[in-house]
């Protein structure tokens, strides 16, 4: 599967991932190109329904990147997102779907670094587990 | 238990000694109103009505073993606001703990609400229902089998699917609880309550036969969930035969509708979120090669299992009223019995349980936000 280049959706805060994301950016650090960026203001307003349309659709990964816990901007929005995507994941597994397609990760604005490891370490991943399944579906 | 009563019942008819006692809490004042199941128009539905005179009770029909609704979404609509009055309201296990969870999620309040639970055997789906009682059938009968808990359902009919695999045989969070399993039906009706009934009612001494009737009721059911969450799993073991096996939804939104804990006024499914300008249809067409329309089928059950799984009580009003006869119900519940698990949260069982949604804990789920 050589030729398979992951696709990524990044559902990233406003005040920490997505800073740290355009931080990555303009300190020139390398990561692989394979993301595609979706600021919010808070991982809290995410709705699953966003992850799992990205999924159906063909996504081969989601990342959701929110400030480190203590330290959302609105106080608890990372830890309700948490629940969410622990009910997701069990979700997804109960329907054999591979839950660890969709990360969470604590990414705050100065970790530059970090954004740009977190995606080539999920890259690499999801290389290894291949297409989304739900790729050929001609959307369900 | 504060007190534990025998309704005496005439000539073995046990739905009259209910309606008798039910008269007797309106007439006391006990109760300025009653939501029960009534037979108001013609022979062959009975539904939720909210019954102001004792003499209108001649309609109720309490043991007909038949849900047209969810009791606890009529119970929402009359207590969501407080209007000085106190309703009673007829509750089957399921809806009982619907209600709970309603009153969570601020959709129901119990503040003046006389919850009266009643054990249950199980329920014919609606159309069955009025196609027995067109053959002249009594539904009702299912009740003979109610001393050792054995639901027998009339020759050509079978209970609802949700009903076979419930483990929920008594309501027994409820302020009067109506005891029937286990006993001498129809000679024997079980009345408890916490607080002090207005109607004098001979004192009752429970058999142990009764613990051990409903144990058993619980573990022939658990049995029969057990075996259709397992064949359940086999038969769609992944998200593309899950797509295949719901393939003949036609996406009517029933489930959604019927569902009594499906609580937004307006669901994102009815709202144009999903509905895209006509060009990215053909772009994402070309793309493809063919896009099935509507789109988001999937993403429609996949989205209200996130909302909602913890709060699924397995009522299986979803299932029934789906045209294409899906396992909706099936799904829901084999997927909330996991996602409830992981909070240890049992949609229904206490109002003091937080909804797992509603709440969280800083220490927890460490391994998955990394
Ligand atoms: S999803 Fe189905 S079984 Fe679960 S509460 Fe809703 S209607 Fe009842
Ligand atoms: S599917 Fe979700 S948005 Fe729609 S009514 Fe149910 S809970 Fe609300
Ligand atoms: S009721 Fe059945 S056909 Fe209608 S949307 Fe639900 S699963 Fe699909
Ligand atoms: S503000 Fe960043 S996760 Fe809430």
């Amino acid at each position: 599967m050589a030729d398979f280049e992951p696709r990524i959706v990044a559902f990233l805060c406003n005040w920490c991932t997505y800073t740290a994301a355009d931080l990555a950016g303009t300190s020139r650090l390398q990561y692989p190109p394979n993301v595609r960026v979706i600021r919010l203001m808070c991982t809290g307003a995410l709705d699953p329904v966003y992850v799992s349309k990205a999924l159906l659709e063909g996504a081969d990964g989601v990342l959701i990147g929110g400030c480190h816990p203590g330290d959302c901007h609105y106080q608890s929005g990372n830890y309700k997102a948490r629940r969410r995507i622990a009910i997701l994941h069990t979700i997804l597994a109960q329907l054999g779907f591979d839950p660890q397609r969709v990360w969470l990760r604590w990414i705050s604005a100065s970790e530059g670094q970090r954004f740009a490891d977190t995606v080539t370490e999920m890259v690499e991943h999801l290389r290894r587990l291949g297409p989304n399944p739900m790729r050929e579906l001609p959307m369900s | 238990m504060a007190i534990q009563a025998w309704l005496p019942i005439e000539g073995g008819d046990a739905a009259g000694a209910l309606r008798k006692f039910l008269a007797g809490l309106l007439s006391a004042g006990y109760v300025d109103a009653l939501l029960v199941p009534c037979r108001l128009v013609g022979e062959e539905a009975v539904t939720p009505a909210l019954v102001e005179s004792p003499e209108a009770l001649e309609a109720c029909e309490p043991l007909a073993p038949v849900m047209s609704h969810n009791m606890a979404v009529m119970a929402g609509r009359l207590t969501v606001m407080d209007t000085g009055r106190r309703v009673g309201v007829w509750l089957r296990p399921c809806e009982l703990r619907a209600l709970i969870e309603l009153t969570k999620l601020h959709q129901a309040t119990l503040d003046h609400v006389l919850t009266i639970g009643v054990d249950c055997l199980g329920t014919y789906e609606v159309a069955d229902y009025a196609a027995m009682v067109r053959a002249g059938k009594q539904p009702a009968e299912l009740w003979r089998g109610a001393a050792d808990g054995e639901a027998v359902p009339a020759d050509g009919y079978v209970l609802r699917s949700a009903c076979r695999m419930c483990e929920y045989p008594t309501a027994a969070s409820a302020d009067i609880r109506i005891g029937l399993l286990g006993l001498d039906f129809p000679r024997q009706v079980l009345v408890e309550s916490e607080e002090p009934l207005p109607v004098e009612l001979p004192p009752a001494e429970v058999p142990a036969r009764r613990q051990e009737v409903l144990e058993r009721v619980r573990a022939r059911r658990t049995a029969e969930r057990d075996a259709a969450f397992a064949a359940w799993r086999a038969e769609v073991p992944d998200l593309r035969r899950l797509a295949e096996r719901f393939a003949t939804c036609i996406r009517c939104h029933n489930c959604m509708v019927a569902c009594p804990i499906c609580y937004c006024k307006e669901c994102i499914f009815r709202t144009p979120t999903f509905d895209h300008e006509p060009e990215q249809y053909f772009r994402w067409a070309e793309r493809r090669g063919v896009l099935r329309m509507p789109t988001d089928t999937l993403l429609f059950h996949i989205t209200r299992l996130n909302h909602m799984a913890t709060s699924c009580v397995g009522c299986g009003l979803c299932e029934s009223a789906c045209p294409s006869h899906l396992p909706v119900a099936t799904l829901f519940r084999s997927v909330a019995q996991s996602v409830q698990a992981l909070f240890n949260y049992e949609a229904g069982r206490s109002l003091k349980d937080e909804l797992p949604l509603a709440t969280f804990r800083e220490d927890e789920l460490t391994d998955l936000g990394k």
